[in-house]
């Protein structure tokens, strides 16, 4: 079998699991989003939190209390990680500095998880266990809660802008999605080598004399909710390339699966709340075209090993794992970085200019193929009503998405959206190459170095969390500036998304006529993939010829 | 006047303050840490511990090459690789953590594919690894070359076991071919024919290397 065919064989297993979860995870991610009856420990849970899980609230206090959630969580992240030496389970690590307390807290809660420190120098067990895991999944859980809201806003018609319940979508997308399949996931990889246990680190004589320290920490547990929450922040610096975080090829695939997993089955449970599965198909079919393009020219690019450094060792290996191999490493690299997860199984700071351009151009995408727990779907949601209006315009038509009109509050929300992240990620980068603390960060200048600056803040800004590794990022600076950007990426769009779903909810819903553009078909696919391109194209354009273009080309 | 969706809730919650909504957040952050922060994690470890102690307590191996239950037992983990500079020795890959092989400093090098530094370091290692193992520079394979994303690379190629196979063979004073049995006994296949790359475990061949020449 040649190379080709393998790595085509590589992406067709992930692709059938994926296909075999689709329907039953959806189905259930449906009824668990639809059901007017609670779990008993979730009676309990709620007794002991003093909160009312069936008051329905309106769009404005459903965004109230996932702020108060959110900022309760950064607030206890942020102490946590002042206090980490005082705590038990510290295993002799220091207490993280006022800066990279907040960068790490912001970081965790907007379920970017960027890192600007080292893991297994940096964090202790209990952080490790009882605030950045717990974030993995409490913002997976949100970004869920969102996709809820907005498809109740779709749903409903004629209300008061009601759009749910924050805290039963919350506990409900813990308890019984993320939580079972964080549970069987996590003693899967311990089978496969990720370790679990609470040991501090032991240190021994090798085989040859040397001497080297056998680490511990509970991983498998983080490992597991880090994939499937679209989170990405590693226990180890190597993140996913550390053999004890993804000791083989089938662990590294299941990561894959793990992380692709609820957002290509989000369109299943929109579709279904909705009330028209056609609509899901068709969002699948606009995430799944983007993916397999990302997948395609990733692994073309590393196996092809274009470039100097590449070209002289005779493979693209630098910064890659020998199980995982050019292949392996291009389709996590791509899926990584199209969903929000940010976890790296090789080095992105060493792939081939295509190949970082590619990953880089995920993100920028808005990471909406098939995107983070939530997120993705929200932002494809919002690019099809970016395309139905620009439809509608090209026609003559009254724009129109399920049954409500896109009238220009609508479309002003849609807007402001489209326009948040591009605004921090360009702003961002300005700040950085225009200031001497931002430019100090780079580890190799030129072409690299910008691209170094602009993959931080494309990866803030989307709440992705993956580097080009190099780019010294824990100094004030970069942990204040990066804090900010990932906070206004990851709430702006929210509160606005969350005003679209009440202003939905209010709507009466217009029944389909002769003149509502099917947003079903493949035309209308075909449609939403080029919005899609072409917002991101000329947006970005200019920054991403200065970087990956020019270096691609030299 | 609002429309109740659901008649038997209250709806008077509209209004209330973002600090009441935080302090509600965090009575429910508290719940859900104790929950998903010790609970869960407790829980994997115990059934871990019970089901896979081996893997979980990170695959250790002793100097025999047989499972080792704690680390004052091993010579290290058979999924982190380690330092074999000595001629005598299948070499592991060029590594960038810490002084190599660092577990307290995972890292690749992060050099990008332009990066002249990086292109000169392998054009020097190709003529170091060519001399040592007395090949043509054209026949060494690019993990010999590279240093690995973690740094703690357990593994090389195929390719890289057998083009040190004369030079062990001349230092260990064993036949070639024994020395390809074990090499091919140390190596793994893709999982399910097509997941990953074929590779050579190096701990695993220098143990048994150790093994055969007692």
């Amino acid at each position: 079998m040649s190379a080709t065919w393998i790595a085509v064989g590589q992406i067709g297993i992930v692709v059938l699991v994926l296909a075999a979860a689709h329907r039953p995870l959806g189905d259930h991610m449906f009824r668990v989003m639809t059901s007017t009856r609670h779990l008993a420990v979730e009676r309990v849970g709620y007794r002991v939190m003093r909160v009312d899980p069936d008051a329905e609230q309106k769009w404005s206090t459903y965004l109230l209390s996932l702020l108060g959630f959110s900022l309760a969580s950064v607030l206890l992240l942020f102490g946590l990680g002042r206090l980490q030496d005082r705590l038990p389970l510290d295993i002799g690590m220091a207490p993280l500095d006022p800066a990279g307390a907040w960068n790490t807290a912001v970081s965790f809660v907007t379920n970017t998880n960027w890192q600007w420190y080292s893991g297994e120098a940096a964090i202790g067990h209990l952080m490790q266990m009882a605030g950045l895991a717990v974030q993995n999944f409490l913002s997976a859980a949100v970004g869920l809660a969102v996709v809820a809201a907005l498809a109740r806003g779709f749903a409903r018609s004629g209300t008061d802008g009601r759009v749910g319940n924050f805290w039963a979508d919350l506990v409900r997308g813990t308890v019984r999605i993320l939580l079972p399949l964080a549970f069987v996931a996590a003693l899967v990889l311990v089978a496969g080598g990720v370790i679990q246990n609470l040991h501090a680190p032991t240190e021994i004589t090798t085989l040859a004399g040397g001497t080297q320290a056998v680490l511990g920490g509970p991983v498998a547990s983080q490992e597991a909710i880090k994939q499937l929450g679209t989170n990405g922040g590693g226990f180890f610096n190597a993140n996913s390339a550390h053999p004890f975080e993804n000791p083989t090829p089938w662990t590294n695939a299941l990561a894959v699966v793990l992380m692709l997993l609820i957002p290509f089955t989000l369109p299943r449970m929109f579709g279904r709340m909705v009330g028209d599965r056609r609509q899901g198909w068709a969002i699948l079919a606009a995430m799944s075209t983007l993916w397999v393009a990302a997948v395609g020219l990733l692994t073309w690019a590393e196996m092809a090993g274009p470039g100097l450094a590449p070209a002289a060792a005779g493979g693209a290996m630098e910064g890659k794992e020998v199980r995982f191999g050019e292949a392996a490493s291009a389709l996590f690299a791509a899926s990584t970085t199209m969903t929000s997860t940010g976890a790296v199984n090789s080095m992105h700071d060493s792939l081939t200019a295509q190949g970082g351009g590619v990953a880089l151009l995920g993100m920028l995408l808005g990471e909406v193929s098939p995107g983070g727990v939530g997120s993705g779907l929200v932002g494809m949601v919002v690019l099809i009503i970016v395309a139905v209006f620009l439809a509608g315009l090209m026609v003559g038509r009254t724009p129109e998405y399920l049954g409500k009109k896109i009238g220009r509050q609508e479309i002003t929300l849609v807007a402001l959206y489209v326009l948040t992240m591009p605004a921090v990620v360009l702003l961002g980068s300005a700040l950085a190459i225009s200031t001497p603390a931002g430019l100090a960060g780079q580890l190799q200048g030129g072409p690299h170095g910008l691209s170094e600056i602009v993959y931080a803040f494309a990866s803030a800004g989307n709440n992705n969390g993956s580097a080009f590794g190099g780019l010294t990022s824990g100094t004030p600076f970069y942990n204040t500036l990066l804090g900010l950007a990932m906070l206004i990426g990851r709430f702006v769009p929210i509160a606005l998304v969350l005003a679209l779903a009440g202003r939905f909810a209010h709507q009466r819903t217009t029944p389909e006529g002769a003149g509502t553009l099917p947003t079903h078909t493949p035309l209308f696919v075909g449609l939403l993939v080029t919005v899609t391109l072409v917002v991101v194209g000329l947006t970005f354009v200019p920054v991403l010829s200065l970087g990956p273009v020019v270096e691609s080309l030299s | 006047m609002t429309t109740v969706l659901r008649p038997h809730h209250s709806t008077g919650s509209d209004t209330v303050s973002f600090a009441r909504q935080t302090w509600a957040g965090l009575r429910v952050l508290l719940v859900l840490t104790v929950v998903l922060g010790l609970v869960y994690p407790l829980a994997v470890t115990g059934v871990s511990q019970l089901l896979f102690r081996w893997q979980a307590d990170g695959s250790l191996v002793s100097a025999s090459g047989e499972h080792a239950t704690s680390a004052d037992d091993s010579v290290g983990s058979l999924l982190i690789g380690q330092s074999f500079d000595g001629p005598q020795w299948f070499h592991s890959r060029p590594s960038a953590a810490g002084d190599g092989y660092d577990t307290l400093a995972s890292a690749g090098s992060n050099l990008g594919p332009l990066n002249p530094d990086l292109v000169a370091t392998i054009v020097e290692r190709r003529a170091a690894v060519a001399t040592e193992e007395g090949v043509d520079p054209e026949d060494v394979p690019a993990d010999a070359l590279t240093a690995s994303a973690s740094g703690l690379d357990p593994d090389i190629s195929p390719a890289y076991a057998e083009l040190q196979v004369a030079r062990i063979a001349r230092e260990r004073a064993i036949s070639d071919e024994d020395l390809r049995t074990l090499v091919a006994s140390a190596t793994v296949g893709r999982d399910l024919g097509v997941l990953g790359e074929p590779r050579v475990n190096v701990l695993r061949l220098n143990l048994a290397l150790e093994t055969l020449g007692s």
